[in-house]
């Protein structure tokens, strides 16, 4: 533990070293994982190489692989994986239960619902959409908010309670599911595969238009938990205590509330619905700095990132010639990952 | 001069009254404790000091200000409450926690200043706690717990400290420190003490005033020599007992009849 107080006093901070040092060993496994997803593919280059492209060292083929049809997918990747992954462990925050996460509450099911109605609802005779394609994600964004405000107002009964929260959350994700399989069934077959694929999870045709806007997004948000870091704090402990020493617990509450939809819309417009990535994450990042937000968001979202990425890098190499989407992989790891967390908190 | 006053304050959870019409002031500068049975409202009336639960009708003024007029923060700035069972978030350190209870008194540029490091350090000193500083709260006994929580609500650093049930879990030499600790925190310091206790003698012992609390509201108020008698034993709490005078402190000592063991003599 350091205090750090600049300016006489005027700005103090508290930093602990071994958080600190974990983090930065994450951030390095997160270059590693980067340096290794633009390395591997149906091409493959070495990491030298990779290395030295990705600083703008490579020859002309190589710079076009690397930045053209990798450098977007891999970045939109770590930023889907960093949102959804702080999204959940503001959830888990809130609701003081580690299972809480944006999947749990509804917020992706509506995404993927309105991603589906609109496939279903923009689509002419002969299959092709009459609207650009680019509005997609902002229909993703517009089902998680939805969704999300739809569960606040069911939830909200003089104050917000966390356990109803979850509850409302688990029915409307029923609900959403039913949307959406009226929506595949009502529309054309080739949308429904379409449908299909993005309610699974993929980052598999992301460009940099993509990257330029979940990016910020997702770094404002991050700067915005970090800010209120010890209000977070103050949440983890519940109302009674919270109130106790004075924080405003229902209006904080809401502005978590605000910030983990607009992370979740951002992840789910651009990525799809990667599941149990909000799940594992925080679970995984509180293990290893504890739940001190401080230390707790940005081992989060180092984790997300590098796991949503090591999911897409697995699905474009493992079976190839074959593509397997990202949330494939997170589901596969996130489902077991559930069900061991279940058992360990039924004691 | 008055810490808290309930003003004819009645408290309910739905339709169902806990409390009803209550009047009580808190003496500053004193111990207070509050006896009563088990699910007689003693927490109840706690978690509506603690802003928590809004009275149905009635007025509770902290410092002669009303407290629903008053910001949460100025509110926790005056007054720190610990809970009866507090929970800790998974992997919390003691030190991040008792860290928490500075939170009314920092802002948003100052995060840690000079002020919380000594209340921390003086916290921590004072539950014995400082060895245990680094240990995750999950990971500790029922009583380095309780230790750790009293340690977060002394370093939030009020002129009022409500306790729930603080010595709850402690051995007999731990409950005795942290009476004794925050006996030296009214002396010395001359701060406002309101706590629960279930120990009848030790509440004698270290109370200036008791407040018993029986059929939604106070039975019984004053100083322990002058109200406790085996009268109001069998009132609040339905037990047959004997008072005698504590051999070492002259405060009224209860022995409860019941059936059990006599000593073997001769
Ligand atoms: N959240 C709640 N909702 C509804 N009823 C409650 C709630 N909390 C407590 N009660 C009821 O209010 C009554 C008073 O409870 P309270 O916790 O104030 O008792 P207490 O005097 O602190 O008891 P103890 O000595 O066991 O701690 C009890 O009958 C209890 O069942
Ligand atoms: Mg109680």
């Amino acid at each position: 533990m350091k205090a750090f107080r600049p300016l006489h006093g005027a700005v103090s901070l508290l930093i602990d070293q071994r958080t600190v040092f974990k983090i930065i060993s994450l951030f390095a496994c997160l270059l590693i994982v980067f340096i290794a997803s633009a390395a591997l593919g149906d091409i493959k280059f070495s990491p030298v190489v990779a290395f030295q492209t990705i600083f703008g060292f490579g020859d002309p083929f190589q710079h076009m692989v690397v930045y053209s049809f990798r450098m977007p997918r891999i970045l939109v990747a770590l930023f889907a994986g960093a949102a959804l992954a702080m999204a959940g462990a503001i959830l888990q925050g809130l609701v003081r239960n580690p299972l809480a996460s944006p999947d749990l509450i509804g917020m992706t099911a509506g995404g993927s619902a309105a991603v589906t109605a609109f496939l279903a609802i923009f689509s002419d005779k002969s299959n092709a959409l009459t609207v650009s394609i680019g509005w997609l994600p902002l229909a993703a964004f517009i089902g998680a908010a939805v969704t999300a405000l739809l569960v606040y107002m069911l939830a909200w009964k003089n104050g917000l309670s966390p356990i109803r929260l979850i509850l409302i959350g688990i029915g409307l994700t029923a609900a959403m599911k039913a949307v959406t399989t009226m929506m595949m069934i009502i529309g054309p077959i080739y949308q429904a595969s379409k449908a299909n694929m993005w309610m699974t999870g993929s980052v598999n045709g992301s460009s940099w238009s993509d990257v330029l806007m979940i990016a910020p997004w997702t770094i404002i948000s991050l700067v915005a938990v970090m800010m209120a870091g010890r209000h977070l704090n103050m949440q983890q402990f519940g109302d009674e205590l919270a109130i106790g020493a004075g924080a405003r617990v229902e209006r904080q509450r809401i502005f978590f509330l605000v910030l983990a939809t607009a992370l979740v819309g951002g992840a789910v417009a651009f990525a799809g619905g990667i599941g149990f990535v909000g799940l594992m994450a925080p679970h995984i990042a509180r293990r290893l700095v504890g739940s001190h937000a401080g230390g707790l968001i940005p081992a989060t979202a180092l984790i997300g990132a590098i796991l949503v990425m090591l999911a897409d890098l697995a699905g474009r190499t493992l079976f190839l010639p074959l593509e397997v989407p990202a949330g494939v992989f997170t589901a596969a790891i996130g489902a077991p990952y559930f069900i061991y967390l279940l058992f360990r908190t039924k004691g | 001069m008055s810490a808290i006053i309930m003003d004819s304050v009645t408290l309910r959870y739905g339709k169902e009254s806990i409390i009803e019409e209550l009047d009580w002031t808190v003496p500053e500068g004193k111990i207070t404790v509050l006896i009563g049975g088990n699910g007689c409202g003693k927490s109840t009336l706690f978690r509506s000091a603690a802003r928590l639960l809004k009275p149905s009708s009635g007025h509770v003024l902290l410092d002669n200000i009303l407290l629903e007029k008053m910001s949460t923060k100025e509110a926790a700035r005056k007054m720190a409450i610990l809970p009866q069972s507090p929970a800790a978030p998974e992997g919390l350190t003691v030190l991040q926690l008792v860290k928490q209870g500075r939170y009314p008194h920092q802002t948003w540029l100052k995060q840690w200043s000079e002020d919380d490091e000594q209340a921390v350090q003086k916290a921590l000193r004072a539950t014995s706690m400082l060895e245990l500083s680094g240990h995750p709260v999950d990971e500790l006994s029922g009583g380095q717990r309780q230790r750790a929580w009293i340690a977060m609500t002394l370093a939030q650093n009020t002129d009022i400290l409500l306790l729930d049930e603080p010595t709850t879990y402690l051995d007999m030499t731990h409950q005795i420190e942290i009476l004794d600790l925050l006996f030296e925190l009214n002396e010395q310091e001359g701060r406002t003490i309101v706590m629960v206790l279930h120990d009848l003698n030790l509440a004698c012992r270290y109370a200036h005033h008791i407040v018993a609390v029986k059929d939604k509201t106070v039975y019984a108020e004053g100083a322990p020599e002058h109200i406790v008698d085996a009268d109001l034993v069998k009132h609040v709490f339905g037990l047959d007992c004997l008072i005698d005078r504590d051999p070492l402190y002259g405060t009224p000592l209860c022995i409860p009849f019941g059936k059990g063991r006599r000593a073997v003599t001769g």
